[in-house]
């Protein structure tokens, strides 16, 4: 089965200047989105997985440049196929072809992220009147549709109101419904959860998860939860001090992880086996971009690291067509080893689950 | 909202009153009551007492008081104009006052918001410099410097300007003097605006907004400047306070027959009646100003405007 | 992604385990500089700031010894001496400051030196010129100075003395008091100063005394605010929750724990509060009522020197300058340090 490309990224690498020198926030990242699938972007905090989404969306803040790379997109404009750089794309082009009408977004934080003084029915008619000029009325009964698409009750009340009479839950869901006003291909959620309680974690997960099925649009999905992977998944790439330091699909990082990076993840993350005191995090901090680093930024904190992590730092290496980690434990001259005893035991498990609930 | 607006108004007349308050103890204390004669018998001073009220309760003679101050009975000039009603002196001044004052504060946050969204949206530019360094020196030199360096160079030196205000002049008479006054008004707007703005504009509603592929006076007007303003409107009162301690200044420097140049007169001549009176007509229109701002603060900002009215607003 | 090895590697040595017990788990450790040596890092890359303390420095150092070096004193009037023109050594054989001045008159202008014309006049330097009552100008200008730099001292210790403490006790003891506290701050707010600072002085008598006065009553709402602002962030976090738990009485959380804390605060907000201070004498003096002659502050100087505003410019420009120059340094300076310490906070 060939799948349509709809994003592909190369070599995208952002620097940010600050008062404090420049920030290598993203050192090269290569991302491949395909159509109807969804694409998890997993990593600690600071790794640059919202940068990354912001150079796509072209919301950069003013003192980040983008030192080098390609943003492929390829969208269907009258039942034609084109492929655009959007990194070619003036500002202004973004906003009137590609934002909101192709590629949408989701932000982290509901509470922050509408506009406190206009209604919500506003804020999601806006993009259908901008890119449209959709009559106010029509636009406005849209927007009522969206708003009970995304599972809000009462919709034509809810229009009136404004974001600060709303729950956190509501807000995000508002801003979904505004995300998808003018149908876009893609979606970025950007830790779309990470705000909001447990419950309401799971229903937006579950109404993001529904809308992918009734819509068929392509979904990056960031988060630094592999629970949530688990769930949203089809590709996972997981980043590590502005790089990719793994990529594969959700069922090999879950039962074949390569990088020890990845691993760490896997065993932060609780499951019901595990003793919530042991819960090992990975030690240490992640390293600060405003230094220049030489070999693995990953190896201080690497138990397996090896003598050559000081001084280069490892390539992407291939391990299967969909799988590839960049660590010299895969190397050809890499010594052996084995997953922590922890992991083996944990991914035992999991496969268990698996032939019981039968999930795959 | 409702109750909001009830809170400011009864602040204000609260603040008013102790103001009020402050000025009967001053007027008390004060020396030089018009009753201090020499000339007067202790007998004929007690007439004069009893026939202007002055042995009633304290009290009774404050909410005379009161009642005098709103009703525009400020009492008699004592040497700016022997005799003459305080009130007659404020009629013909205040509205040159109020119009030199409208002026710069129109021409002042109308210049003022340009740069300010200027500079914020070239953050880190030239253009941002120049008005960054521009609002420093708007702020930090008083207007009177301004007044005198604009009355020395274009008034005398090259004579474009009428020096000293005439009615003849028209509107012209007040283009220096609104100038000089505007420069700090435009300062620290520019400023505020800036740093407003930059921080609205750095915020994750303006990226969802951006994202929705809204951009140009749409997201600057409707979005960033709507929400920038509800902080920028509060710099109002203190911008109105400096202009009227700037007024005192320039309408001296440039002669302008208005209530801050009465205000230097009476002060030094001691027409306390005339200082008190001003003093009210000032702090009124002060408060008068905070809770106007008040008040657009609430409409700006839904958070205020919807509030329920049993919580506090 | 780079496949070539750019340096020959040696597989032994290099593609074995580090050990985690070798590996550092220390993260970088960056040098830790003092508060202050930080401080100083950051303000120094500020060009505005640092252009404001060396010229505060220098206004300082003139306001110090300028008195005294002119060789004339600041209430001296030197009869024959009356409204000359700058005169400085050296710089008048350029052609400047050589003691000329254009006066014009009615039969159009007129050129004249009037070191030329009074006796002795060939030895007599003033560097600023002289007033109109023949007293120098460069004494009474720096004299001047002194009353503005210590008008700047007072606002300094005002903002501390009464806007600091005011604020952390109504945020730290909150409630009843507190809303006691702001109600009456509002109302002291809802007076505009220029009305506060007039009738203060017309009670009193216009001095130095009044004046020191009226910048106490008015000069401490802001840093109030900000003081009171950061203490109710800061009173609930757990370092003060832990020592109170302690038992340690309210003055000594107050002062030892959360005043360092928001001392950079309170820093940037004194300084913003100097050039408003030296701005209400300067009003006052022009005016009318501040400090009587034949003291000089910069205000009254300027306010003597305007009514010569048309016949000798040159009386009014040393104070107008040394005054602009004063408020802007102080400015630079204050938003240097918001820039380096805290370049969220707002002024209020
Ligand atoms: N505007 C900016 N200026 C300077 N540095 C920035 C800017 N935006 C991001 N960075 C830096 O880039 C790095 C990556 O940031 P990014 O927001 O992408 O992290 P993230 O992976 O999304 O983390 P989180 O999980 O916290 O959202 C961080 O070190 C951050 O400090
Ligand atoms: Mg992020």
């Amino acid at each position: 089965m060939t799948k349509e490309k709809i994003l592909e990224v190369r070599d995208l690498a952002i620097t940010f200047k600050t008062s404090a020198g420049s920030v290598r926030a993203v050192r090269g990242v290569d991302l491949d989105l395909f159509k109807g699938e969804t694409l998890a972007i997993v990593g600690e905090s600071g790794s640059g997985k919202s940068v990354t989404t912001k150079a796509i969306m072209g919301i950069l803040s003013n003192n980040g440049t983008i030192e080098s790379g390609t943003i492929l997109y390829t969208y269907e404009d009258k039942s034609e196929k084109v492929t655009k750089n959007l990194l070619d794309l003036s500002k202004k082009q973004m906003r009137k072809t590609i934002n909101g009408k192709h590629i949408a977004m989701i932000f982290q934080d509901p509470m922050t992220s509408l506009d406190p003084t206009m209604s919500v029915g506003n804020q999601i008619i806006e993009g259908m009147r901008t890119h449209y000029n959709t009559k106010k009325k029509e636009a406005q009964e849209k927007a009522i549709e969206l708003l009970r698409l995304v599972g809000i009750t009462d919709p034509e009340a809810r229009m009136k109101n404004y974001p600060h009479q709303l729950s956190g839950g509501m807000r995000q869901r508002i801003v979904i419904a505004i995300a998808l006003a003018c149908d876009p291909d893609v979606l970025i959620c950007d830790e779309p959860t990470t705000a909001l309680d447990v419950t309401i974690q799971a229903k937006i997960l579950e109404l993001i998860h529904d809308i992918q099925v009734k819509t068929g649009i392509s979904v990056i999905y960031i988060t630094h939860d592999l629970g949530v992977v688990a769930k949203v998944a089809d590709y996972v790439n997981v980043m590590y001090a502005g790089k990719i330091v793994e990529k594969a699909t959700v069922n090999e990082i879950f039962y074949e992880p390569k990088h020890p990076y990845t691993w760490g993840l896997l065993l932060a993350m609780p499951d019901l086996e595990t003793n919530p005191d042991k819960l090992v995090s990975i030690p240490g901090n992640p390293p600060n971009m405003a230094h220049e680093m030489e070999g693995d930024p990953f190896y201080p904190r690497n138990p397996y690291a090896l003598h050559i992590d000081k001084k280069k730092e490892p390539p992407l290496i291939k391990v299967s067509e969909t799988h590839a980690a960049a660590t010299w434990l895969l190397s050809e001259k890499g010594p052996e080893y084995s997953l922590p005893i922890e992991l083996q035991q944990r991914i035992e498990r999991m496969r268990e689950e698996d032939r019981v609930y039968g999930t795959e | 909202m409702k109750k909001y607006v009830l809170k400011r108004v009864l602040m204000s007349v609260v603040t008013l009153m102790v103001i009020v308050l402050v000025l009967f103890t001053l007027m008390q204390l004060l020396p030089g009551s018009p009753f201090n004669d020499e000339r007067l018998s202790i007998e004929q001073q007690q007439v004069l007492m009893t026939k202007y009220g002055l042995n009633d309760p304290i009290p009774v003679q404050f909410f005379r008081y009161v009642k005098n101050m709103l009703t525009g009975d400020f009492g008699k000039s004592y040497t700016i104009s022997k005799d003459t009603d305080v009130s007659l002196l404020l009629q013909n001044r205040l509205p040159i006052s109020l119009l030199l004052g409208g002026i710069s504060i129109a021409l002042g946050s109308v210049v003022g918001l340009f740069l300010g969204i200027a500079a914020a949206l070239k953050h880190n530019s030239l253009l941002d410099s120049a008005a960054t360094f521009l609002s420093v020196v708007g702020v930090s030199i008083p207007s009177y410097v301004f007044a005198l360096g604009l009355s020395y160079y274009f008034g005398f030196q090259l004579g474009w300007f009428p020096m000293l205000y005439s009615v003849s002049d028209g509107l012209l008479a007040f283009a220096l003097p609104a100038v000089a006054l505007s420069m700090t008004v435009m300062a620290t707007v520019a400023r505020f605006t800036r740093t407003e703005m930059i921080e609205v504009l750095s915020s994750d509603y303006i990226q969802l907004v951006e994202s929705k592929g809204v951009s140009g006076g749409h997201l600057i007007f409707k979005h960033a400047l709507r929400n920038a303003s509800i902080s920028i409107i509060t710099i109002l009162g203190p911008l109105v306070v400096s202009l009227m301690t700037g007024s005192l200044v320039v309408e001296k420097i440039f002669s302008i027959p208005g209530i801050g140049q009465l205000m230097v007169q009476a002060i030094q001549s001691n027409d306390y009646n005339v200082i008190l009176a001003l003093a009210f007509v000032y702090s009124a229109l002060y408060i008068f100003v905070m809770l106007g701002v008040d008040i657009m603060y609430g409409v700006l900002d839904p958070r205020i405007r919807l509030a329920k009215e049993d919580s506090n607003g | 992604m780079d496949k070539t090895l750019d340096h020959p590697i040696n597989p032994i040595d290099d593609f074995t385990f580090i050990g985690a017990d070798n590996i550092s788990q220390i993260d970088e450790v960056y040098e830790e500089d003092s508060f202050w040596k930080q401080l100083v890092k950051r303000v120094m890359k500020n060009k505005g700031s640092i252009f404001g303390f060396i010229s505060i420095t220098l206004i300082i150092f003139m306001a110090l010894i300028g008195p005294m070096i002119s060789g004339y004193e600041f209430d001296e009037q030197v009869a024959g001496h009356e409204s000359m023109a700058p005169r400085i050594p050296i710089l008048e054989n350029f052609g400047i400051f050589d003691g000329t001045e254009t006066l014009k008159t009615s039969t159009g202008e007129l050129e004249v030196n009037k070191y030329e014309v009074i006796e002795g006049g060939e030895e007599v330097y003033h560097w600023f010129g002289t007033d109109v009552l023949g007293r120098d100008l460069f004494t009474r200008t720096w004299e001047g100075t002194r009353i503005s730099l210590y008008i700047a001292l007072v606002a300094v210790v005002v903002d501390v003395l009464i806007g600091m403490t005011y604020g952390m006790v109504s945020g730290y003891y909150g409630g009843r008091i507190d809303n006691i506290m702001q109600r009456s701050v509002e109302v002291l707010n809802g007076i505009p100063n220029l009305v506060v600072v007039t009738l203060l002085i017309i009670i009193l008598k216009p001095g130095l005394m009044s004046i020191t006065l009226a910048i106490a009553i008015t000069g401490w709402i802001g840093m109030s605010r900000v003081a009171r602002a950061s203490m109710l962030k800061l009173k609930e976090s757990e370092y003060v929750l832990a020592a109170r738990t302690m038992g340690a009485k309210d003055l000594t959380i107050m002062y030892k724990e959360i005043l360092p804390n928001i001392f950079s605060q309170l820093l940037i907000m004194s300084m913003f509060s100097i050039p408003n201070a030296i701005f209400t004498e300067a009003f006052l003096a022009f005016v009318g009522i501040g400090i009587p002659v034949p003291m000089a502050s910069l205000g009254s100087l300027i306010s003597e020197n305007f009514k010569s505003l048309t016949t000798h410019f040159y009386m009014i420009v040393p104070p107008v300058v040394v005054l602009a120059l004063l408020m802007l340094s102080f400015n630079l300076l204050a938003d240097g340090l918001r820039d380096a310490l805290d370049p969220t906070m707002k002024e209020v």
